[in-house]
């Protein structure tokens, strides 16, 4: 599923987690399994799921945070080594990560001036001089009183740091950022000023966004297009207005049903799912969703493979597999 | 919902012109709350919506008495169902009503229940604490409300401890519990925020039904404008420390009267907004110590004039509404006031 314009492709993305000795019943945990993904230049794609989906581990990888245990992240056509990393490589610095919480993300004894100058300073860039006049064009920039450089990340409201936490992550000019739930530690007030924020970088900077959040209408507002992941795996992949709209997957079905009605609408019927997601460590093989899934079959209990039924819509569900046998 | 009935019938809780103050380190007396009403009816669902720091969670507490030591009940009063004044009443007291007439649950249920004790023995020991029945009855008890609360298997799920059961499954013993005694009055404090989508879904249809079946009255406390404005009857949105505007959901949602509750609806990321700049407040809350002699919500809000930053306005009806509702800005005026305000 590359296309050429791709900017950041993941293939057969695993990462699984060793059982530890003490406390645990022994079985591994496979957070991600399997997982290709093909990001193009200057789109933003979604992820959602819910937690334990294996979403943010999709992000750290594609970040180049956490090594996974098979296969390989290509960035413009490179293949770089996840998790072997020096602070300095520049292809490195072409990817980076804005934290949900941007509280325990910001060190709490930097200024923010200092914050927002040590991803240069690290990888040697500038003068001292020119590197503080980057950090106010920055500040500036971002909706920041330049006087912030001095303050540290105590002293600002949730919004401001969040927004120190999209600005350092600017500061070695990426080509990718990878945002995860950017805007789920915010008052609602707050989370369209960083929306909004979001947007305009994009269109100036021309930027590519992974946008990670389990906020259905969040990634509906900011997405091209939108993964469903559930239980380490893509469910449902396609362009954001046919996957809200027309969604195939039983279990994206059951996520669109359970966003909440426009406020002052007439409420839809909707159908409320049961259940909940089972324990990854337990899963019997098969489809994942099919303790859930109201269709579940015999023939869901192989793995469905992720499959193409509409050109760009993407769906691992038996239902949906062309006859073939 | 709507078509709720407006209150009037039976009043199971009553807050009025309840001003809470925070005693700071070095002394001053901050207001936490100022001049709070409000009024939940038998049956009703209320939400009181608004952002971090507006008090909606403090209100909650001073219900149950359960403040912090350096909050106090400064004016005003809270009156349950049979008048009773809860704020004059000692720990003795209060004990008897809390879980029995008014109930509680928080956002976190892994942290409200014991890790060390069978879900079943935690909820069967509230139900003998506050009933008398013996351990054979709680325990039949106890099973049949797990049933109800949609537990799967609740036979085998008594004898479960908490860290075993999924978030979702935690809050439905919470809510078990809390119904346990049929309490007049449920609050739930960001019930469904910790947990997933479909299981938020969830939850609240099971608020629905406990009203429905039980008629048993719930107040809501929520961030999530979108959220909540499906269940509730009424909602009562907070600002810094004061209900800023309250009414019918379904009226309060579809023509908001103060300028704060339109921007919250106008910068929620709705479907309808795709591809449009969303609306923002500007700034962010006024911290306690930053709150002056004006409204609020003035440096924020668009249409502030010199009143504004002068005069704090008072809760008053809006002209012009189906059901009764209020709000609290100068700009409604006598003529009617900003009735297309963000939209």
């Amino acid at each position: 599923m590359s296309a050429p314009e791709a900017i950041l492709e993941l293939h057969h993305i695993e990462k699984s987690y060793a059982p530890k000795r003490w406390l645990s019943r022994g079985e591994t945990l496979r957070a991600v399994d399997g997982v290709s993904l093909s990001v193009r230049k200057g789109e933003t794609l979604g992820i959602v799921g819910e937690s334990g989906c294996g979403k943010s581990t999709i992000g750290q990888i594609a970040s180049l945070m956490l090594r996974p245990t098979g296969g390989s992240v290509v960035f413009k056509g490179e293949e770089l080594v996840p998790g072997r990393r020096s602070p300095r490589d520049s292809r490195r610095s072409r990817i980076q990560y804005v934290f949900q919480d941007p509280y325990s993300s910001l060190n709490p004894r930097f200024t923010i001036g200092r914050l927002l100058e040590e991803p240069l300073a690290i990888r040697k860039k500038g003068t001292r001089r020119e590197r503080r006049r980057e950090v106010l064009r920055m500040l500036s920039r971002i909706g920041l009183d330049p006087a912030y450089a001095d303050r540290y990340p105590h002293e600002l409201s949730g919004g401001q740091r969040q927004r120190v936490g999209i600005a350092r992550a600017l500061m070695p000019s990426p080509e990718l950022l990878v945002l995860d739930e950017p805007v789920s530690a915010l008052d609602v007030s707050v989370q369209a000023q960083i929306l909004n924020l979001l947007k305009d970088l994009q269109a100036e900077r021309s930027l590519t966004y992974l946008f990670i959040s389990h906020d259905l209408n969040v990634v509906h507002y900011m997405s091209d297009r939108v993964a469903v992941m559930y239980l380490g795996r893509i469910v449902e992949l396609a362009e954001v207005g046919e996957l809200y709209d027309g969604p195939l997957h039983p279990y994206t079905r059951a996520l669109v049903d359970a966003i909440p009605d426009e406020p002052g609408t007439t409420p839809r019927e909707a159908e409320i799912i049961e259940g909940e997601l089972p324990d990854p460590r337990q899963l019997a093989g098969g489809c994942a969703f099919r303790a859930r899934c109201p269709f579940a079959h015999e023939r869901c209990g192989r793995q469905p493979l992720l499959e193409e039924v509409k050109p760009g819509h993407y769906v691992a569900c038996h239902l949906l597999e062309p006859d073939r046998d | 919902m709507v078509g709720a009935k407006p209150s009037g019938g039976e009043t199971v809780l009553e807050v009025r012109d309840l001003r809470l103050e925070l005693s700071a380190k070095d002394g001053a007396r901050l207001p936490v709350l100022e001049e709070v009403s409000l009024k939940v009816g038998r049956g009703e669902i209320v939400g009181i919506v608004g952002e971090s720091g507006c008090g909606k969670s403090v209100l909650s507490l001073s219900v149950l008495g359960l403040l912090p030591p350096s909050i106090r009940v400064a004016g005003g009063g809270i009156y349950n169902g049979e008048r009773k004044e809860l704020h004059r009443l000692g720990e003795k007291s209060l004990q008897r009503i809390r879980g029995k007439e008014i109930a509680m649950i928080f956002q976190d249920p892994m942290t409200s229940l014991n890790p060390g004790m069978t879900v079943g023995k935690q909820v069967a020991e509230a139900i003998r604490l506050h009933t008398g029945a013996s351990k054979r009855e709680a325990e039949e008890k106890t099973v049949g409300l797990f049933r109800k609360v949609g537990l799967p298997r609740p036979e085998t799920l008594y004898h479960e401890y908490p860290h075993r059961l999924s978030g979702g499954m935690r809050q439905r013993v919470m809510i078990a519990m809390a119904v346990s005694c049929q309490p007049d009055l449920l609050i739930a404090d960001e019930p469904t925020t910790a947990l997933d989508v479909t299981i938020q879904a969830q939850i609240l249809k099971l608020m629905k039904t406990l009203r429905e079946e039980d008629g048993t009255s719930i107040l809501l406390i929520s961030h999530d404008l979108g959220l909540i404005s499906g269940v509730c009857d009424r909602i009562a949105v907070m600002y810094a420390g004061r209900i800023v505007e309250e009414g019918a959901a379904a009226e309060v949602l579809r023509h908001p009267a103060h300028p704060y509750t339109a921007g919250l609806l106008a910068s929620l990321a709705l479907p309808s907004k795709k591809g449009t700049r969303l609306h923002s407040i500007p700034g962010s809350v006024p911290a306690l110590r930053e709150r002056g002699p004006g409204c609020a919500f003035a440096s924020r809000c668009p249409y502030a004039a010199d009143r504004c930053l002068a005069e704090k306005p008072a809760l008053r009806g809006v002209a012009g509404s189906a059901f009764p509702r209020s709000a609290a800005c100068h700009l409604l005026g006598e003529e009617g006031g900003l009735a297309n305000v963000g939209s």
